[in-house]
């Protein structure tokens, strides 16, 4: 099996018979390199606002119906009340949050994260 | 009156014809055994029987998370809910979706890239430490039995309602056929052959609630108002259903406690480990991602479905006669199947039934036993030098054990609300597990000493929250003499702690004693070993391949 093994680059011997610490500080090579910097950058942009947003909009959603069940009640057509409305709302944001993840993964993040991979993979660090 | 329980006195306690759903039942067996079979291969090496080759693609595998997580208490128990309490059973609903975003966001690639079979890998990738295996497996093996004993349960109710059989044998017998058949499954099919039973049940599973809603649908001329205007006009709460609080809302104490359900729901679900197993089951994180969000869009359009199949039950079939039917709320999905396409469709809504809870039963098995054959035997107790054989061959026998008790904590457990239990697996869940896989990905001082305090701190938090919850004893009741606890003494009282739902206190209180934990450790965190994660994690380098290993 193919496993990154960043102390091949200067060893000498087998890049098996490398003690597990000097091996693994290659890691942190590429982890305070620009690639990497740029990759966990790009990730946290999207992971750190989705998240606090979609968490807020549903605990809004929870403290609402507990704590204001009247408003909840308001019709908003015929015997379609506000809180089904929201209800429903929650199920529309769930999916457009996790197709806009996955449309600006794909986009945005798997390229750079494939690279970075293959240039690891080859020894190139 | 066409229903069978709506007639007190020549109750025979079931709908329909047991002969038919018992057949129906049988086909779906059958067709799946022989799936289980021809997909299993060989079944020889760890890969194999536990991830199932790393070879699905992500739809198959979204798809198969469906079945897992779309257990009974999601098809009878929240339609169930909607149909009785209204509104508040949606509530419920919305929980279990939303859940899953924690899952795609955070959870799904950084698991898929640094571990190999158990949520406990990707834990001891980072911190090393015999002692953090063994308690992340503790806590795996915990979720997962309480998980499958309430599996268990719901099956023994159904099979009153839906096969005639009233007599506490005759459940128990068929509790215990259930175990029987879903380990044939674990055992022959590994991960392969149960994920590919899961793919089929989830199918007919959306295939049946699909049908059956657009059936309630054009009862309702296709409006959802009239819809709900005819539910609300039957029910004697009457416009009141609509809106939130008819379960939840009487006091404050109810109120605290459906928000520290919503709690363990939206943080239970991204530490369910039978979830967490299954995103191993692709080639590589692009897939993991891809079968998240197809399940995002299952479990989204199979809860969209329960909703009119509530009220649609609430106005068809009516409050009363699901509350005096054989499994209270659990009925109301079969009687509203039988009230639009007679026998037949309760047929197939009853094997529907049944096929889920064997699926999930499943899932739920392979995932406890893999946790204990590459967790505990292969990991701690043989310091990760047994042969893989040798640790599959420890997986089959850890099902039989993981199996028998399921089957008699499944008889005991008889009787208890599903969607409530699972609801206490969720706070566990979020409170044992969760903490650490975020703290291990993200956080770079975290320590084994940290994890340790965070996993047996949420783990004893919740456990033992439930335990002096009015879940186990106290609980007053309409009746009086007897109490709706576990312990139904109404004397023995020993519930000093008021929510039924312990999420709330304990999910924040483990996030806080692996956060405690760490900083108070004198021994500061590997920034070697912190690397290695996050460079696996976002990159995917080192990560487990698909095929043989």
């Amino acid at each position: 099996m193919a496993l990154f093994q960043p102390a091949s680059k200067g060893a000498s011997g087998t890049p098996a018979a490398q003690p597990a610490r000097s091996g693994a500080s290659g890691y942190e090579t590429v982890r305070a390199s620009r690639d990497f910097w740029t990759i966990r950058r790009r990730f946290e942009s999207f992971i750190v606002p989705a998240c606090a947003t979609f968490l807020v909009w549903y605990f809004l959603f929870v403290i609402i119906a507990v704590f204001a069940p009247g408003f909840m009640r308001l019709d908003v057509f015929e015997d379609v009340n506000v809180g089904l409305c929201f209800g429903v709302l929650q199920f529309a944001s769930t999916f457009a949050i996790a197709l806009a993840y996955r449309r600006w993964a794909q986009r945005r993040l798997d390229p750079l994260s494939e690279r970075l991979r293959q240039r690891l993979e080859a020894g190139r660090y | 009156m066409p229903l069978a329980v709506a007639d007190p006195q020549a109750s025979s306690q079931t709908v329909g014809t047991p002969a038919l759903n018992f057949a129906i039942f049988a086909f779906f067996v059958v067709v799946t055994l022989i799936i289980a079979v021809s997909a299993a291969g060989k079944n020889k090496s760890t890969t194999d029987y536990y991830a199932g080759g790393r070879d699905f693609t992500g739809w198959q595998n979204g798809i198969a998370i469906g079945g897992d997580y779309l257990s009974a208490a999601s098809f009878l128990g929240i339609a169930g809910i909607i149909a009785l309490a209204g509104y508040d059973g949606f509530l419920y609903s919305i929980g279990f979706l939303v859940g899953w975003l924690l899952v795609l966001l955070l959870v799904s690639e950084p698991l898929r890239n640094t571990g190999r079979y158990t949520m406990a890998d990707v834990i001891d990738l980072r911190l090393r430490a015999v002692p953090v295996r063994a308690a992340a497996a503790v806590s795996t093996l915990t979720v997962s039995l309480f998980y499958l004993i309430a599996q268990m349960a719901g099956a023994g109710a159904l099979v009153s309602l839906l096969l005639g059989i009233s007599s506490r044998a005759g459940q128990d017998i068929v509790v215990a056929v259930v175990g029987l058949l879903m380990l044939f499954y674990v055992m022959v099919g590994g991960m392969k052959g149960t994920t590919w039973v899961q793919i089929v049940k989830a199918s007919i599973l959306a295939a049946g609630a699909a049908v059956t809603t657009l059936w309630v649908l054009s009862r309702a001329g296709f409006s959802l108002p009239s819809l709900l205007h005819h539910a609300a006009a039957s029910s004697p709460a009457g416009a009141a259903v609509l809106g939130p609080g008819l379960e939840y809302g009487v006091s404050t104490v109810d109120k605290f406690d459906f928000i520290s359900l919503a709690v363990a729901l939206v943080f239970g679900t991204a530490g369910l480990p039978h979830v967490l197993m299954r995103l191993y089951t692709v080639p590589n994180a692009r897939e993991a991602r891809r079968s998240v969000v197809w399940t995002i869009w299952v479990v989204g359009l199979f809860y969209l479905c329960t909703l009119v199949l509530g009220f649609g039950a609430m106005w068809l079939v009516g409050g009363k006669a699901i509350k005096a039917a054989p499994g209270g709320g659990d009925s109301a999905v079969p009687l509203l199947a039988y009230h639009l396409g007679g026998t037949l469709l309760l047929g197939i809504v009853a094997a529907v039934a049944f096929a889920t809870i064997l699926a999930v039963v499943a899932g739920l098995t392979i995932t406890a036993s893999a946790c204990f054959a590459h967790d505990v035997y292969a990991g701690v107790l043989r310091h990760k030098e047994a042969e893989p054989s040798e640790e599959v061959r420890v997986a089959r026998i850890t099902a039989v054990v993981i199996g028998t008790v399921a089957v008699i904590g499944g008889i005991y457990a008889k009787g208890i609300d599903v969607a409530f239990l699972v609801g206490l697996a969720f706070a566990i869940a979020a409170s044992a597990n969760l903490p650490s896989i975020l703290y291990s990905l993200f956080w770079p001082r975290f320590t084994a000493r940290g994890a340790l305090w965070s996993i047996y701190g949420g783990l004893i938090s919740s456990v033992g929250l439930i335990i002096f919850s009015p879940v186990v004893s106290g609980q007053s009741s309409a009746v009086g003499a007897i109490s709706t606890s576990l312990i139904t003494n109404p004397h023995i009282n020993f519930a000093f702690f008021p929510l039924n739902n312990p999420g709330i206190v304990s999910i924040p209180l483990a996030f806080f004693l692996g956060w405690l934990g760490t900083v108070t450790d004198r021994q500061p965190a590997d920034p070697v070993r912190f690397a290695r994660m996050q460079v696996r994690a976002l990159t995917g380098v080192g990560a487990e391949r698909a095929g043989r290993s």
